[in-house]
């Protein structure tokens, strides 16, 4: 077992760990955060993308120890303290961004981190920056409008 | 008294989702997000071989696990759990949930592990060692109808699921009797016959979220409740009762929020099953969560079936004649609804065309290979795309337009109903319609000229179109073998709030929206305060399911309907109240009054206290002859299918150099008759363009002669992702359905139908000049650069 202090949504977090456990299970098993989601074993859907330290990161492929001493984000810890919504997640419900929503924490999560390294995107630049994160339902135009929707608003 | 603000009608408008809130905030409750008390985990050991018999299977290492529970083969789950249900007529093998003695197919449940833990239930199913007898392995489908290299079933020869099924002209209902009158001469009489054999490939449904189950069997109350990532909680509760030797009032099913299903969660499952039957053996409360890899072999594939398409016609292009001889590769087993996968192709023969000769054939076949089932379309992208490929195959040999061959051969509008060959009657249409807009909104003729600019200017640029006709809505209960009807309960509270329930089961389409936009204007009442319940079979108490775009055209006219039941009566006890003839009321503005005088009516929320509490000047008094309470129930069973139709252009390039293939445009013009919300029906559009230009483009499970699984994981299986697909461009026409009161036809399968064949055409057009007239799927850039350097096809 691993000792781990992770922040995990502005809340400092210490645990005892298998070296093993990957950091969606921590946040979904250990701290009952399910808004973070898998949905494949191979880093490819981005289902779980969570920021650690500000950067995306897909935390099905990240042992939890690996995120020892950092601070995580998840999807619910997006909105403010006072409830009110993160721009992309105004977007996303404004333009219908998403249907199952299966997808939708880590999709919006890779998005934020889009804007925050190109506030101004093209949508070549949200297709190429969302190339990360799958989506079965949307067919990704509605997500595209999404961002775009939360880009004119930031 | 104050004029209450006009509350707009929302049927019809572009409504934001009332589900997003809790799923864009991480709030929504997916089945590997339910815990209970003392639930412990199930893991699967599988099979890693094709074909083979067990052997030896030693658990032992496994059961010496510390935190394992227990370990189960197969022969000993056989003992509780019966064999595997389906729910088609035909004859089917004996199909266990965890295999006794023969494996099939890679990733077949060879045993089973509970643990209290899921890291360790998966070390405990790893630890299992199996020894097989390997068998050689059936992966051509079409060397399988020889018997060769193997045979699956001991009862099925040849490997023949189903042979030679026939439908279509001069084939009597039965089948039994064929008369070849009339295909025979349509042959004999036409100038040209265009014949192809054409692949549609097997594809993996892939909904982001994989499968999962969770079982709690209560020992106590002789009850069990499972949740399940379904599209179909009523059917599951009918087949887990039925798997438990239990009663339907003793199983209470949940689909929780499900992350998609796209037809492969129709089914029910060896592991729902087994899940279920653990659960009741061991008296706690068990989960099963699919991973990626698993969901590759064990959850059902969609299409797997080769057409022989031959078309008659004259050079004039009008077809007199189609015969499409279909085998299918269906795998090692029959699961729910397998079997009537390809007889939906068959029934979509027709097309959008008056054609007065069809013959038809079924083979099935099995394969070692995972089973198929329905996949969003579930046979109906298939009759499009042998049919549209065989159309502009057509049009390529008598050097037309293929929109003109589409035109010379439309249905009418004036033909509706229109009675088909195959036995479908379509209900409403307007093909040239679609046609002319599409080509309208894509610049077809301009489209045709750059094209022939940049092939001159040595780019290779193609031009693809394809028609579609669905039949959706379904269905009436003599074409289902699940009934083919809808339930709904509408209750007004005693504070004036609506509680509705659906027996349509949503994953993703939005139905708490559009149902609630629809009680809203039927009540003239704010949708926040319509509340729409689904997916518990507590709850809504009656229902079959959402699949075959079925939820609005049937599901929304049963609460339509139950809407209108208990509509009806709130007006005699609100006709009571205000002393006025409930013939003359209307509902607008949250207020019940006689219609022109709004001054003269009560809030919505003060009848529907007293239709509760009918308390007048102190004394009770019920109106004549009426029960108290506002909820009224209803089952709707629609006269017929629906069949939306459109059209779809895809504008394509090919890299010379590579061969790599990108889809500059993609045109859409789909009727799905009347639509309560433009919005969700743009989305379901775009979902299913994407899984059709998906299907033509860069998806394909694909096995060696092994029968191993060569796309085992989204390394190997490509779904679009963002940069795979343009900005799609839709319009829409709208001819409405009388088969139901909305005129709604259904939009959920539509996207996948037109644009799959139309990319495919786009390519074949762009390397035409290499002499192709058809490419199978997927177009994989090398496929098409050895065409670009050889010729060949």
């Amino acid at each position: 077992m691993a000792k781990v202090s992770i922040t995990v949504n502005g809340k400092l977090r210490k645990a005892d760990v298998e070296p093993r456990l990957l950091l969606v299970h921590f946040l979904r098993e250990h701290l009952n955060l399910t808004g973070t989601h898998v949905g494949c074993d191979t880093s490819q859907c981005g289902a779980c993308t969570v920021l650690v330290d500000g950067r995306s990161a897909k935390s099905c492929t990240v042992f939890t120890v690996q995120a020892d001493g950092s601070e995580v984000t998840t999807i619910e810890g997006l909105a403010a303290d006072d409830g009110q919504l993160h721009p992309l997640q105004v977007g996303f419900w404004e333009e219908h961004g998403l249907q199952c929503g299966y997808c939708t924490p880590g999709m919006i999560l890779s998005a934020v981190e889009l804007l925050n390294n190109n506030p101004s995107p093209t949508e070549q630049e949200i297709r190429h920056g969302l190339d990360g994160n799958f989506c079965r339902c949307t067919g990704y135009q509605h997500i595209v409008n999404a961002v775009q929707h939360a880009a004119n608003r930031e | 008294m104050a004029v209450s603000p006009v509350l707009p009608k929302l049927v019809g408008q572009r409504v934001k989702r009332r589900e997003d809130p809790r799923l864009i905030q991480g709030r929504a409750t997916y089945v590997d997000d339910i815990k209970i008390v003392g639930m412990e985990h199930v893991a699967f050991a599988r099979s890693d071989i094709a074909h083979g018999r067990i052997q030896s299977l030693d658990t032992s290492a496994a059961e010496a696990m510390e935190g394992v529970t227990a370990v189960f083969t197969g022969a000993q789950i056989a003992e509780f759990v019966g064999p595997v249900p389906i729910f088609t007529p035909f004859p089917s093998p004996d199909h266990r949930a965890v295999v006794v003695d023969t494996v099939r197919y890679v990733g077949e449940a060879v045993a089973v592990v509970v643990a209290i833990d899921r890291y360790i239930a998966r070390d405990a199913a790893d630890a299992i060692v199996v020894d097989y007898d390997v068998l050689p392995a059936v992966v051509d489908t079409e060397r399988a109808m020889t018997g060769q290299p193997a045979q699956l079933h001991a009862d099925f020869e040849n490997n023949l699921a189903i042979a030679l099924f026939p439908s279509g002209t001069g084939v009597s209902p039965d089948g039994q009797s064929v008369d070849d009158t009339a295909i025979d001469k349509a042959f004999a009489d036409a100038d040209v016959v265009v014949s192809q054999r054409m692949v549609n490939q097997r594809l993996a449904p892939s909904a982001m979220e994989p499968r999962g189950t969770v079982a709690h069997y209560e020992p106590g109350h002789g009850k069990m409740t499972i949740w399940s990532s379904t599209q179909a909680p009523h059917l599951l509760r009918g087949f887990i009762a039925r798997m438990n030797d239990m009663g339907e009032d003793q199983v209470r099913a949940i689909a929780p929020e499900v992350g998609g299903g796209f037809g492969a969660k129709l089914q029910a499952y060896p592991e729902d099953y087994v899940v279920a039957g653990l659960s009741k053996k061991l008296g706690i409360a068990l989960k099963w969560i699919e991973d990626r890899s698993e969901a590759f072999l064990a959850t059902t594939h969609g299409r797997g079936i080769i057409g022989y398409i031959d078309i008659a016609a004259t050079e004039a292009g009008k077809v007199l004649g189609i015969k499409l001889r279909l085998i299918a590769d269906i795998g090692a087993y029959n699961m729910l609804f397998t079997a009537a996968i390809p007889t939906f192709t068959t029934l979509m023969a027709n097309a959008t065309y008056d054609i007065p000769a069809i013959r038809t054939t079924i083979t099935e076949v099995f394969t070692n290979k995972t089973p198929t089932d329905a996949y969003r379309g579930a046979g109906r992208p298939e009759a499009t795309y042998f049919v549209e490929r065989g159309l502009d195959m057509l049009a390529r040999r008598l050097d037309m337009d293929p929109a003109d061959v589409r035109r010379r051969n439309f249905i009418q509008p004036d033909q509706f109903p229109y009675a088909t060959q195959m036995g479908a009657v379509y209900d409403s249409g307007d093909y040239t319609a679609a046609l002319d807009r599409a080509l309208q909104n894509s610049g077809w003729e301009t489209l045709k000229a750059e094209r022939d600019q940049a092939q001159a200017e040595g780019r290779l640029v193609g031009l693809g179109l394809a028609m579609y006709v669905e039949v959706c809505g379904l269905g009436p209960s003599s074409a289902l073998p699940t009934g083919g009807w809808e339930h709904s309960q509408v209750t007004i509270e005693r504070d004036g709030r609506i509680n509705a329930t659906t027996g349509a089961s949503p994953h993703g389409q939005g139905n708490e929206t559009t149902f609630a936009q629809m009680l809203a204007d039927q009540f003239g009442v704010p949708i926040d305060h319509v509340t729409i319940h689904h997916g518990d079979t507590a709850i809504a108490k009656q229902g079959i399911g959402t699949f075959g775009s079925r939820s609005q055209a049937v599901g929304g006219a049963a609460l339509h309907l139950a809407g209108g039941k208990v509509k009806k009566k709130m007006a005699k006890f609100a006709a009571s109240l205000i002393e006025a003839h409930e013939d003359d009321l209307v509902f607008e503005d949250g207020r019940i009054s006689v219609q022109g005088v709004p001054d003269s009516g009560k809030s919505f929320a003060e009848v529907a206290s007293y239709a509760y509490v009918p308390v007048m000047g102190g004394a009770v008094q019920l109106p004549d002859g009426l029960e108290p309470g506002l909820s009224e129930e209803a089952f709707f069973e629609p006269s017929n299918n629906t069949y939306p139709f459109g059209c779809h252009i895809a504008l394509l390039e090919i890299d010379r150099d590579t061969g790599e293939p990108t889809l500059l445009r993609l045109v859409a013009v789909d009727d799905a008759g009347n639509l309560i919300n433009p919005l969700i029906v743009e989305g379901q559009i775009h979902g299913g363009l994407a899984q059709g230009v998906g299907q033509a483009m860069i998806e394909e499970v694909r096995y060696n002669e092994d029968g191993q699984p060569l796309t085992g994981s989204f390394l190997d299986y490509a779904i679009p992702r963002a940069t795979d697909l343009p900005r799609f461009e839709l319009d829409s026409t709208v001819t409405p359905t009388p088969v139901n009161p909305l005129g709604a036809k259904g939009v959920g399968e539509a996207g996948t139908l037109g644009s799959t064949p139309c990319v495919v055409s786009a390519a074949v057009d762009a390397l035409s000049q290499f002499g192709v007239t058809h490419i199978d799927m997927m177009l994989r850039p090398e496929k098409l650069w050895r065409i670009i350097q050889g010729g060949e096809s």
